[in-house]
């Protein structure tokens, strides 16, 4: 290296130190967004040890045999879980079943077939929809989609499956009302087509235009350039979207209070009215006091595991996602 | 401050370094790491009062990364640290406890891409005023028109100084961001590559007025074209690979350079 | 589907795309179509349905008379309305700076850090958290030590549904932010906070804007966690918030269920302002936004 030939000559500072604004309004500031951001860790312990410590009699009382028994009777002071988490899980599944073959269609619509011009309306429709409460999808499942429902499709399908194996059971409506589980499904996928269909279709636009027009390229249909190029680069998101709309529609309550008929009764057909756990809870806790209250915590603390494991999943899958 | 006068004696001592000026800034064993990669090896270099210093060299070859040594803005990130010292009036501001913020008003800094703020070109230019002096109103008007006409900028912007910065030109942005930086009466201006972004007539300007506030501030560019390093620079240090090739007064490191690495850059061979 | 593997082996006489794999294309094409006509008839008689329930309510006396009594005649919803507006607004200002503060910790203090890591993760699994428990926590919170349901309680609820969905655009907005910008403004000696909340907010402001209207559209319309804290009151809007407080989300609930046409009447009128609220706030919602993401 060439030597450096002056010699260090330091000048004299110019001018005294400069007084800079105050240290303390900095560390201040910090320690507020840091605060701030402990209480969302805060709240979701809250939301924990509250529903822990409220439900925690029931637990002791029951024991495991709150989770299998499928009793609910407030006189005996007799309470189980079973129908409610059946009823969840069964109305979410449902309403997968019907949401996400619709919500795909609707993705794959707007990015692969949808005329240009028609695109950003039809997006922006299905996005509104997203944020329509949840309160109208209810009324909507009560007044307008279950006596339909009840007249065209319950009433007839009851009739030919009536005395059939297994689908006499399945599919065989008691009471042709209309309300049940099945339709709280169908107001559950309602409910989480636009968010899913939102999500899909941004990450089908994601995919670089090279792959799609290679595909294309070699002569491949719509159908197959979607089968083989677009569902298997978007899927983990997508899976990840699925599971995100499964997480709603595990704890979504009003909506589904409003459809499913609130009875706490074990049946084989999904045309028959059962609860959900959020349903439950928004129906009964208001009036509840001693045991009761504390089962109806204690269903909150099953809520809290079943939706925070799909959660979790949910958001791992679509975080490898974004780092990515 | 005139600019006419300030034009003619920057053409007068233009590619000629005044001997014997002090040195402003001393370098010494400065290594540089991003992680666990060595960024900077070894580097001693002395700055010089109001003169130009130039450093060039291929890219990622350390010069930039050793002008944000100067105000510490490296430390914005955790996972970079200097080791070694570096002198400005003989305080090392590598130490741990230098006050950051105050060393940075005193080391002024232009980036590559212009970066108005999201507010008035005169909040602009007051930004950094505020920061550290109390002003009345009157002597803050005054100080913003100082800075904005030393920077070339005040005739385009005198009557929309209430606009928003981001309305301007990439030039003119680029004059503000200047001017921003002048107003603070720093004594030592980094320009990083500050006009890699801009056209061929902005660049110009911008040359021109470093020239001018060569009087004033002791100035480092970090350049990756050579032609201009040439124009504007009193001394020049080519880096290579995180090392000091080679530095020396600017006629000398173009004219003649020691290092073959260095004639070789320069003659265009690599880079 | 092997469509494509035969593709290669397929005979170059004659067309090249078999019968199987035409009908496979038209298949998707159809039932895409279908999804989304679908999609847009639910929303269409969704609407519907609110239009025509709802405008046969709508009165004056819906904005200047209290909720009528069970089974009489007459009336409006001008507590419930009010009610709601107190609510979403404690629920907001609540909100809206620990939100922001959050948002501006992740994004600006701790971009690296696992706590910053664990906090976001949790942030958004607290995005998607069922009301309803969020509900039971602020009655265990709240109700049950102060011994009675309140306007407090009920904000608070909405308030913690509102700061996730205002961290997290905040977050993604900061993130936005080039970060030249906050070496500029360090480069000048402006200590972090200065740059933050006078470069970085003001660069990000229609973001942050946007992300606040959004968490009021969600919380606007919010029920669940209403119903065991704010409740609800039949009587005028009373400047306590330390009793129940009438809110459209329960009164819709309550009266749409009731057996009296008064009360399903007033529910439906009730259900067309809130929807339409929420909606024209989503839109204003996007507007803000736009001219930002075309810069």
């Amino acid at each position: 290296m060439p030597a450096v030939t002056q010699s260090i000559a330091l000048a004299e500072p110019r001018r005294a130190a400069r007084k800079g604004p105050s240290r303390g309004l900095d560390t201040v500031f910090r320690l507020c967004s840091y605060g701030a951001a402990l209480i969302v860790l805060l709240v979701l312990a809250g939301i924990l040890g509250s529903i822990v410590y409220g439900g925690w009699p029931a637990f002791r009382e029951f024991g495991f045999g709150f989770l299998t028994s499928s009793a609910w009777n407030i006189g005996t002071e007799q309470y189980g879980a079973l129908v409610a988490v059946l009823g969840t899980v069964a109305s979410a599944f449902l309403a997968l079943l019907i949401g996400v073959p619709v919500s795909l269609g609707i993705a794959i619509f707007l990015t692969q077939l949808c005329p240009g011009w028609a695109r950003k309306p039809v997006a922006m429709t299905i996005e509104l929809l997203a944020a329509v409460p949840s309160i109208i999808y209810g009324m909507w499942g009560l007044f307008i989609f279950a006596p339909l429902f009840a007249r065209f499709v319950q009433i007839p399908l009851s009739n030919v499956v009536e005395g059939m194996p297994i689908l006499g059971t399945v599919l065989y409506a008691r009471v042709p009302s209309g309300v049940g589980v099945f339709t709280a499904g169908v107001i559950l996928a309602i409910m989480i087509v636009p968010f899913i269909a939102s999500i899909a279709r941004d990450m089908l636009d994601q995919i670089p235009t090279v792959l799609r027009e290679s595909a294309y390229g070699i002569g491949c249909t719509t159908w197959e350039v979607v089968r083989h190029v677009l569902v298997p680069q978007a899927a983990v998101s997508i899976i990840g979207a699925i599971m995100l709309g499964l997480g709603r529609a595990l704890g979504e309550t009003m909506a589904v209070t409003f459809v499913v008929g609130n009875a706490n009764r074990l049946s084989a057909s999904i045309f028959d009215p059962s609860s959900t756990i959020a349903s439950r809870i928004a129906n009964e806790f208001n009036e509840a006091d001693g045991l009761q209250l504390n089962a109806l915590m204690a269903l909150g603390c099953i809520l809290f595991v079943i939706t925070f494991i799909v959660l979790i999943i949910a958001r791992l899958l679509t975080r490898r996602v974004r780092a990515a | 401050m005139n600019a006419a006068s300030a034009m003619s004696t920057g053409d007068l001592t233009r590619g000629a370094p005044a001997p014997g000026r002090a040195v402003r800034i001393a370098v010494k064993d400065l290594n540089f790491y991003y992680g666990s990669f060595h960024g900077l090896k070894n580097v001693n270099l002395n700055f010089h009062d109001r003169q130009v210093t130039a450093l060039i060299g291929p890219s990622g070859c350390g010069k930039s990364t050793l002008l944000r040594c100067f105000n510490r803005i490296y430390s914005l990130y955790p996972e970079q640290r200097a080791e070694g010292q570096i002198l400005l009036d003989g305080q090392n501001v590598l130490d741990s406890h230098v006050d950051l913020n105050e060393l940075r008003s005193r080391i002024g800094m232009v980036f590559q891409k212009p970066t108005p703020f999201p507010m008035s070109i005169y909040d602009n230019v007051a930004f950094g005023l505020r920061l550290y002096e109390k002003l009345p109103k009157a002597e803050l008007d005054v100080r913003v028109e100082e800075s904005l006409r030393k920077s070339a900028l005040w005739d385009e912007v005198k009557d929309k100084l209430k606009q928003a910065g981001t309305g301007l030109s990439g030039g003119q942005q680029q004059r503000l961001c200047i001017a921003r930086t002048v107003a603070q009466k720093p004594e030592v201006i980094l320009f990083d590559e500050p006009t890699s972004a801009l056209d061929p007539i902005s660049t110009g300007r911008i040359e021109e007025l470093m020239e001018q506030l060569r009087d004033e501030f002791t100035i480092v560019i970090v350049t990756h074209n050579m032609q201009q390093a040439a124009r504007i620079s009193q001394y020049t240090a080519f880096m290579y690979l995180g090392e000091l090739v080679e530095f020396g007064q600017t006629d000398k490191i173009f004219m003649n350079p020691t290092e073959r690495r260095t004639q070789d850059y320069i003659t265009g061979r690599f880079g | 589907m092997d469509a494509v593997n035969t593709l290669a082996m397929s005979p170059s006489r004659g067309s090249r795309v078999r019968p199987g794999r035409r009908i496979a294309d038209r298949m998707l094409r159809v039932s895409c179509l279908v999804a989304t006509v679908v999609g847009a008839v639910v929303l269409g008689s969704i609407l519907l349905m609110l239009i025509v329930e709802g405008i046969r309510g709508f009165s004056p006396a819906l904005f200047t008379q209290p909720t009528p009594g069970p089974g009489s005649e007459g009336g409006g919803i001008a507590n419930a309305i009010l009610g709601s507006l107190v609510l979403t607004t404690i629920g907001i200002v609540v909100a809206a700076p620990i939100g922001v503060m959050a948002g501006t910790f992740l994004a600006e203090y701790g971009r690296t850090s696992k706590l910053a890591d664990v906090i976001r993760f949790l942030n958004d699994i607290l995005l998607s958290a069922p009301s309803i428990l969020i509900g039971l926590f602020v009655y265990t919170l709240m109700v049950r030590p102060m011994g009675s349901y309140s306007g407090w309680a009920g904000g608070v609820a909405l308030a913690i549904i509102a700061v996730p969905v205002i961290v997290r655009t905040t977050e993604d907005m900061l993130r936005l932010v080039p970060g030249t910008l906050r070496e500029a403004g360090a480069a000048l000696g402006a200590p972090p906070s200065k740059v933050i909340t006078s470069v970085t907010w003001k660069a990000a402001s229609a973001g942050i804007v946007t992300g606040i209207i959004l968490a009021l559209a969600r919380i606007a319309g919010e029920t669940a966690p209403l119903l065991f804290t704010a409740l609800n009151n039949n009587s005028w809007f009373s400047a306590n918030l330390m009793g129940g407080v009438a809110n459209l989300p329960v009164m819709i609930y309550q009266f749409a269920l009731s057996p009296y046409p008064n009360w399903q009447g007033l529910a439906w009128a009730g259900a067309l302002l809130i929807t339409g609220t929420i909606l024209a706030l989503s839109i204003v919602a996007r507007l803000v936004i736009k001219p930002q993401r075309s810069r």
